[in-house]
């Protein structure tokens, strides 16, 4: 069966998937965190493209000892890389287990506006107990309890985005008036274990709401526009996406890829990485082979999910193979589609541009006839 | 030496360094007129930054305001808001900009130092060393409503948790030795063990214990800005900033006061009298006459200070509603009122309006002036006015006589108010040989001329 054509997501932290991918990557480990290796990773995922790219990241080390320790921040690069691309989605991780939701929300709808409506965000979930020594503030300790810290974390986010109505900026001469107070919202939110008063100091986003993505479980599924799926086999992948397939209106699944590529096979990648450390199982759906069989795969999960994010073991490594034969095989047979020019990421994944939920009816009729 | 000796001057050497400030919330942004653009479209952003950029300044600038402004209770309409997050958008301006440094204002009462003192490296490190940080307390606990903590800092606790904040993010900073990251793949490790230092700190403030996720920028880390004016501001700024963002700029023996100070205060805290530059914020309107300078200027103040701004300046220095009032008529006959706290938030009255409100219509009886006209010649004064020739020697005179080291310049139009800066202003200044040809290195920290990060340096 074939379903609609996928749009694919790319994982581009660090040099892979795979803890020791920086021994493999094209560029020497001391310019991995540098202006020039981030722009050009999405520079590549762009041309190939890719309809977006994520950015994972967390308060901790990356890494455990001997592999990468350092990363910058995700929206940092996400900004950086809206500013150097033009086309693609650009999603980082954002944990709100203990940061300042107000923040979040802000540097979020900032990233929409840099990008001209390209930005989603992945909900984060700081799991470690040094997570919070690092914010200085207790554990937040058990799944359940994250899961609620995140969904407060979204619905500060989600109000406020809306908290400016679109028009609120009305610059209006005669009656010396920038904004119209009118169109601004207290979102007055209280949560499990703070309140909000709002409104926003950003105005609303360009896409009005920021595609939200995240794990269902981490994120209560109902906060969500794209829950990323995992599972070890397609029959699991399959199940996964049919049991969030009513609260969210896109599913996507993990893919971690290992590829052949023209100097080795994808085995033997794997295993040169693996004398260094082992990869280690996310529960996701790993493909280690050929770009043939990997273009078979994705057109398998096409008629499943509504997109898939890929994982690749090494990016430098991965990504030429991804966009000279897996994407142009799966473009060319309507199996994926390749985002278009000055769109926004919710336009490409077909998700409507939501109403403001505070904004008031449009004026009556005599009230344009006042104008007139 | 004679009096006209150039060189009979404190400061011979000196020049100016210019920042742009692009403001967020405010009312010297002029709106209403056509040429104004977006203050929120990233092309205004980058466009402010690249003019400053080809006209060789040291820096884009942003302030930081985390709640809407209220009067009365209600949100306040009248001026310009809705601005990004300083950082956010600072890391977007690195990728189209080489030189120019970045300065973010970023409070210390509603950021914990691990999460900002990352973000601020991440910009760092992606400006190959262009960051600044501004650091201000915020002003008002009602900014509290909208953080975790809510509003509990009182101003002496500000400070003292600003100075911890700073403590935090410099060990943080200075977490990775230099060269930590290995050059080869087929090293043992991505980063040598022992180059990445764990920082653990416990005080009054902060309890935080953390493997920092980032190796130093060219620059060392951001250099350090300071914006607050009270003794306590300047204490701090003394003994922990490399520039002040002050707003003695508008006139020059308050400015030159000011610097004494803050040179008697440096000292103080053992540190070189030039350590420290000090670049107040202005705006600089120029004209190619003097008199159509000073034009300019009333054309912009009307633009500016509108009838219902007028209202709502005039309103706060009287302690009543004159919402109502019309601005082009008389001033108010009544007497202002006195009160401890003015329900405003985000708006300061003057300390004693009897006396304000006394010589104002006193002046405005004597000039027949309406009370926006009495608004606008009395209310707050600010900037630079004038031709590019006669501000070129005014701002030698100030940084030659050690009042100033340049400005942080607040162009009153979006997007091209820099323009005449930069095309007029910059090359008198460079004739006077008080600006320079070119950037003299690549970081923010070299632009200004300053030394080493003060945890860097020996003994
Ligand atoms: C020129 C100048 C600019 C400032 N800009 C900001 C700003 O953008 N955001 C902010 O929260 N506070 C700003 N402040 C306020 C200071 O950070 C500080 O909180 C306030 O002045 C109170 O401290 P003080 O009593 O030492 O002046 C600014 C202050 C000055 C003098």
């Amino acid at each position: 069966m074939s379903g609609p054509a996928l749009r694919l997501a790319l994982e581009i932290d660090g040099d892979g998937a795979h803890p020791a991918a920086w021994r493999r990557a094209a560029h020497s480990p001391d310019h991995l965190l540098t202006a020039r290796r981030t722009a050009g990773v999405a520079a590549a995922a762009e041309n190939a493209g890719f309809t977006l790219v994520t950015l994972e990241d967390g308060a901790l080390p990356p890494g455990g000892a001997s592999d990468v320790v350092g990363r910058i921040g995700a929206v940092e690069r996400a900004a950086f890389l809206a500013a150097t691309t033009s086309v693609v989605g650009i999603a980082p991780v954002v944990p709100v287990t203990y940061a300042e939701p107000f923040h979040v929300s802000s540097q979020l709808a900032s990233l929409d506006h840099i990008s001209s409506g390209r930005a989603g965000w992945v909900v984060g979930d700081e799991t470690a107990p040094e997570a919070a020594r690092a914010w200085g503030r207790p554990p937040v300790e058990g799944a359940q309890a994250r899961a609620r810290e995140a969904a407060d974390g979204v619905d500060v986010g989600r109000a406020l985005w809306d908290s400016w109505e679109d028009d609120a900026v009305i610059r209006s001469v005669a009656t010396s008036r920038y904004l119209d107070r009118e169109r601004l919202h207290y979102v007055d939110f209280t949560g499990g274990s703070y309140s909000v008063k709002g409104p926003a100091i950003v105005p609303r986003p360009p896409q009005g709401q920021l595609v939200v993505i995240g794990r269902p479980g981490a994120v209560p599924a109902d906060r969500l526009d794209v829950a990323l799926v995992g599972g070890p086999d397609l029959a699991s992948v399959t199940a996964a996406a049919a049991a969030v397939r009513a609260q969210v209106p896109r599913v996507f699944a993990e893919v971690e890829v290992a590829l052949d590529t023209a100097d080795a096979p994808a085995e033997d990648r794997v295993a040169d990485l693996a004398r260094h450390a082992p990869w280690a199982d996310a529960g996701r759906l790993r493909y280690t082979g050929s770009a043939t069989g990997l273009s078979a795969l994705l057109g398998e999960l096409a008629g499943v999910v509504d997109g898939v994010r890929l994982h690749p073991l090494v990016l430098d490594e991965e990504l030429p193979v991804l966009s000279r034969l897996v994407i142009p095989a799966l473009v060319e047979r309507r199996l994926a589609v390749r985002p278009l020019a000055a769109a926004t990421l919710r336009t490409h994944l077909g998700l409507e541009r939501p109403a403001n939920r505070y904004a008031t009816a449009v004026p009556s009729a005599r009230q344009l006839g006042e104008i007139r | 030496m004679t009096r006209t000796d150039p060189l009979d001057v404190p400061r011979p050497d000196a020049r100016v360094h210019f920042g742009v400030f692009f403001q967020g919330v405010n009312h010297w942004t002029v709106w209403s007129d056509p040429a104004s653009g977006s203050q929120i479209d990233p092309a205004n952003f980058r466009k402010v930054a690249q003019t400053a950029e080809r006209g060789l300044f040291d820096a884009f600038f942003l302030g930081e305001g985390l709640r809407l402004r209220e009067v009365d209770g209600r949100i306040h309409e009248l001026d310009v808001a809705g601005r990004p997050d300083a950082v956010t958008q600072l890391a977007a301006l690195a990728a189209v900009t080489d030189r120019i440094g970045l300065v973010s204002t970023s409070n210390t009462t509603f950021n914990e130092p691990a999460d900002l003192a990352r973000r601020l490296s991440g910009l760092d490190l992606l400006s190959a060393g262009r960051a600044g940080w501004n650091v201000v307390t915020t002003d008002n606990a009602w900014t509290g409503a909208n953080f975790r903590r809510g509003g509990y800092l009182d101003h002496a606790d500000r400070y003292r948790r600003a100075e911890e904040f700073l403590t935090v993010a410099r060990a943080l900073w200075d977490g990775w030795a230099d060269g930590a990251v290995s050059g080869a793949a087929d090293a043992p490790n991505w980063a040598a063990p022992d180059a990445v230092r764990r920082v653990r700190h416990q005080g009054p403030q902060f309890d935080v214990d953390l493997a920092p996720t980032l190796p130093r920028s060219p620059q060392g880390h951001p250099v350090i800005f300071q914006a607050g004016d009270s003794g306590e501001g300047r204490d701090f700024a003394a003994r922990n900033a490399d520039v002040i963002f002050s707003a003695h700029g508008n006139d020059f023996d308050d400015a030159l006061a000011f610097a004494e100070d803050v040179r008697r205060r440096l000292r103080a805290a053992g540190r070189p009298e030039d350590d420290l530059r000090i670049l107040p914020g202005t705006e600089i309107i120029i004209g190619a006459t003097e008199e159509e300078a000073l034009e300019k200027k009333h054309w912009i103040r009307l633009q500016q200070v509108t009838p219902a701004t007028a209202l709502g300046v005039a309103g706060l220095l009287w302690g009543l509603d004159l919402s109502d009032r019309d601005a082009d008529g008389p001033l108010p006959k009544e007497d202002p009122v006195v009160t401890e706290n003015d329900g405003s938030f985000g708006a300061r009255r003057v300390a004693d309006p009897r006396a304000v409100v006394a010589e104002w219509r006193e002046k405005a009886e004597a000039n027949g002036w309406s009370l926006r006209e009495t608004v606008i010649r009395l209310g707050p004064q600010r900037g630079h006015v004038g031709t590019p020739a006669g501000l070129a020697d005014r701002f030698a005179h100030w940084v030659r006589h050690g009042a100033v080291d340049g400005f942080n310049v607040t162009p009153y139009l979006i997007p091209d108010g820099l323009d005449d800066i930069v095309n007029l202003l910059v090359p008198a200044l460079q004739e006077r040989g008080v600006y320079p040809a070119g950037y003299a290195g690549t970081t923010l920290r070299e632009h200004l001329g300053l030394r080493e990060p003060l945890t860097r340096r020996a003994g």
